[in-house]
C-alpha cells in the first residue's frame, strides 16, 4: 500500500495523486501518441471512435455522474452539433471557427432544455429530454432545404490551411481534443464550480443551505455537458463523411447513458472505459451473432435487446461500473493478501425521511 | 440582530406554527424546547426559507428576510445543521467542508475550468481556513474519510464543522445533541461555547437535553403545539406551570 504525505495545501488540487500515478498516465499518454506508428488503420479508427465517445461521454457524465441529473436525449446534442458544424464548413467557414459556434449553440440548446425541465427530475427528466430529442431529430428530418433531410448531408473532410487531414492526423486531432476536455473537466471538478454539482447530486436541501442556487448549477450543468457532447458531435461528422437524421436516433442517447453507467457513473476514467466499451460492442455483437443459429441470430432486435440487458445486469452487480470494479482489482493488489471481501461494502445509512428536518 | 415575528405555517389543515415571536441579541446563544411536534424544526425550516411563511415576518441584521430564496440564506450570514443529518455521502470529510467556501468564492466557472493560479491560491486558502476548524472540532483524524464509513457522533460534528465553514454571524442548529452519548454531549457543550465566544457567532438551537440547555444557553423559548409558551432564562422556564404541564401532557 501507498501512502501520501502531504506538505502543503497545494497538493490536495494536484491532478495527479502522486508522482506514481503520474507516470502511469504519462505511459499511457506516449503509448497511444506512439500506436499509429505500429498499428494497422482498423485499430487506429477504433481507437478515433473511443476518442469521440469518450468526449461525448465526458458531458454526458458532468450531467449524470456528478449532478445527479438524467438525459435520455444526448443523441439530439450530437446532432445538432454534427449538423452545424457540417452545415458551416459547407458554407466555407473554418473549422476552428465552426467547432466552437456549434458548442456555443448546443450549450444554449442545453439551457433551454434545462429551463424547461429544471424542476423535474428522475422518469420526467428523462422523458422531457428524450422528447426534446424527438422534437430535433423531426426538425432535421423535416428541413431538408438546410439539413438535406432523409437524403443525407455530405461533410466537407478536415482540412487545415489548405492540407486535408488523413486518417492519423485525424486520430492525432481527436486525441488533442479529448485531452483537453479531460483536462478542463477535471479542472472543473477540482474547484468550486464542480464541487457545486457534486453537492447538487448529492443533497439538494444541503447545497442550498450552502448557498448553492439549484437552478443556476443545473443550467450550468446542463450547458457543460451539451457543448462537449455538440463538440463529440462536430467531430464525429468528420468521421461519417455523411449525416442522416437517423444516426442520432433514441438508441444512441442510451448509447451514451449505457457508456457513463458502465463506465462508472461519478469517475472520468469510467468514461473511457465506457467509450471502449461502447465501441467494441457492436463487432462483439456480431460476432455472437454468427455463432447463434439464424432463427436468434438474424432477429432484429438483439442490438437494443443486448443494450438494456447489459445495462440492467450492470446496474444489479456493479453499480459503480467497470471503473468500480477497476478500483476494487487494484485494491485488491495492493493490500494482498490482507484484502477483505467486504472493504467497499456501504455501511448501511442513517435512516434518512422524504420531511426537512 | 435577529427577530421573528408573529411567524405562522400551515400544512393542510395541521397549524405547525402559530404566531411565533421571539428575538436574538447578538452574541447570545438561544435555545427552542418542547415536545415532538412543537413545531421547533418548523421553525428552523421557515427561517432557512426552506418552507414559505405563511404570515409573519423575519428580520436579520436589519434585513427583511421573509421572501428571500434559499441559497441566499447562507449569503447573508445565517448557517445551519440538520435534524437528521444531510452531509455529502459519498464525499470525504474535506470536500464536504470545501463545498462551505463555495460563497466566498472569487473565481467564475471560466477560471475554474482552466484551473488558474489564483483558483489555485483560492484553494490553498480555503483549505488553510478549513484547517482551523478542523482543529477547533478535533476532526483531523478523519479528514479524507468519506461520510457513509463515519459513525453518527463524527458525522454530527462533521455538520457542524460545515456549517462553521461558511463563515456565519448566526448559526441553527437543529438537536445538535441527539444520537450523541453522555461525553459527547459534555464536549459539545464547550464547544458551543468556544464557537460562540471565539468565533463571535450568535447560536439558536433547538435542543431537549435540559442540561445542555442550562449549561450553555442565555434564554429558552419554549413551544407546544406550535405556540410558544414560555420564554426566559433556563431557571426561570424549567419551573413555569405551562411548561411543566406541557410536557407532561396535560
Ligand atoms: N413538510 C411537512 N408536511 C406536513 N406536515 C409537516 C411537515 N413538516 C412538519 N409537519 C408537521 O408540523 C408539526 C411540527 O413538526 P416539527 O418537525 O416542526 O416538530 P419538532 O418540534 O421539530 O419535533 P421533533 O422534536 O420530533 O423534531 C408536526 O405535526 C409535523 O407533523
Ligand atoms: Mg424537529
Amino acid at each position: 500500500m501507498r501512502f501520501v504525505l502531504k506538505t502543503d495545501y497545494h497538493r490536495d488540487s494536484d491532478l495527479f495523486r502522486d508522482r506514481v500515478q503520474f507516470s502511469w498516465y504519462a505511459a499511457l499518454f506516449i503509448f497511444v501518441l506512439c500506436l499509429p506508428i505500429v498499428s494497422g488503420t482498423y485499430v487506429e479508427s477504433q481507437l478515433t471512435t473511443v476518442f469521440m465517445w469518450s468526449i461525448a461521454g465526458a458531458g454526458l457524465m458532468i450531467l449524470v455522474g456528478y449532478t445527479g441529473l438524467i438525459s435520455l436525449g444526448h443523441a439530439a446534442f450530437l446532432s445538432v452539433g454534427a449538423y452545424t458544424h457540417a452545415i458551416m464548413l459547407d458554407l466555407g467557414v473554418p473549422f476552428f471557427v465552426s467547432i466552437p459556434l456549434a458548442m456555443v449553440l448546443c450549450s444554449a440548446l442545453g439551457v433551454v432544455v434545462s429551463i424547461a425541465a429544471l424542476r423535474m427530475t428522475g422518469i420526467y427528466l428523462a422523458i422531457a429530454t428524450l422528447a426534446f430529442a424527438m422534437i430535433v431529430e423531426k426538425i432535421v428530418k423535416n428541413w431538408s432545404a438546410v439539413t438535406g433531410g432523409n437524403a443525407g448531408f455530405k461533410v466537407a473532410p478536415p482540412e487545415l490551411f489548405g492540407w486535408e487531414l488523413n486518417s492519423t492526423a485525424y486520430y492525432y486531432f481527436c486525441l488533442l481534443v479529448l485531452t483537453l476536455v479531460m483536462l478542463c473537466v477535471s479542472n472543473l471538478l477540482r474547484a468550486p464550480t464542480g464541487r457545486a454539482f457534486i453537492a447538487v447530486r448529492d443533497s439538494e436541501i444541503s447545497a442550498q443551505a450552502m448557498g448553492i442556487n439549484l437552478l443556476k448549477t443545473k443550467a450550468l450543468a446542463f450547458a457543460i455537458s451539451a457543448a462537449l457532447t455538440g463538440l463529440a458531435g462536430t467531430l464525429l461528422a468528420y468521421q461519417w463523411h455523411y449525416l442522416f437524421p437517423d444516426s442520432f436516433s433514441m438508441l444512441t442517447s442510451i448509447q451514451l447513458l449505457m457508456l457513463v453507467i458502465i463506465g462508472g457513473l461519478g469517475s472520468m476514467s469510467g468514461v473511457v472505459f465506457g467509450a471502449i466499451f461502447i465501441t467494441l460492442l457492436p463487432d462483439g455483437i456480431a460476432t455472437v451473432r454468427e455463432w447463434l443459429p439464424d432463427s436468434i441470430g438474424n432477429l432484429p432486435g438483439l442490438e437494443p435487446l443486448t443494450f438494456g440487458l447489459l445495462l440492467i445486469l450492470v446496474l444489479i452487480f456493479e453499480p459503480l461500473g467497470i471503473n468500480g470494479r477497476w478500483q476494487k482489482m487494484r485494491l485488491f493488489f495492493s493490500q494482498f493478501p490482507l484484502y477483505r471481501n467486504k472493504t467497499l461494502k456501504r455501511q448501511k445509512s442513517f435512516l434518512r425521511t422524504e420531511r426537512v428536518h | 440582530m435577529f427577530e421573528v415575528v408573529r411567524l405562522s405555517k400551515h400544512f393542510g389543515g395541521v397549524t405547525a406554527v402559530h404566531e411565533v415571536s421571539f428575538s436574538v441579541n447578538e452574541g447570545e446563544i438561544f435555545s427552542i424546547m418542547g415536545p415532538n411536534g412543537a413545531g421547533k424544526t418548523t421553525v428552523l425550516n421557515l427561517i432557512s426559507r426552506f418552507y414559505d411563511v405563511d404570515e409573519g415576518t423575519i428580520q436579520f441584521a436589519g434585513e427583511d428576510i421573509t421572501h428571500a430564496p434559499p441559497h441566499e440564506i447562507a449569503r447573508k450570514g445565517i448557517a445551519r445543521t440538520f435534524q437528521n443529518i444531510e452531509l455529502f455521502e459519498r464525499e470525504t470529510v474535506l470536500q464536504n467542508l470545501l463545498i462551505a467556501q463555495y460563497i466566498h468564492r472569487k473565481t467564475n466557472i471560466f477560471s475554474d475550468l482552466l484551473f488558474l493560479p489564483r483558483v489555485r491560491r483560492q484553494e490553498a486558502q480555503s483549505r488553510r481556513f478549513l484547517e482551523d476548524i478542523i482543529d477547533l472540532l478535533h476532526l483531523q483524524r478523519y479528514r479524507e474519510q468519506q461520510i457513509h464509513s463515519l459513525p453518527f457522533g463524527v458525522r454530527k460534528l462533521v455538520e457542524l464543522a460545515r456549517a462553521l465553514c461558511l463563515k456565519p454571524k448566526l448559526l441553527l442548529l437543529d438537536e445538535p445533541s441527539s444520537g450523541l452519548n453522555p461525553e459527547e454531549t459534555e464536549d459539545l457543550s464547550f464547544w458551543i461555547e468556544d464557537i460562540n465566544k471565539e468565533l463571535g457567532v450568535t447560536i439558536v438551537m433547538v435542543e431537549h437535553d435540559m442540561n445542555l440547555i442550562g449549561q450553555v444557553s442565555n434564554r429558552v423559548l419554549v413551544l407546544a403545539s406550535g405556540r410558544s409558551i414560555a420564554l426566559g432564562t433556563p431557571v426561570e422556564v424549567k419551573d413555569h406551570p405551562d411548561v411543566i404541564s406541557a410536557y407532561l401532557g396535560t
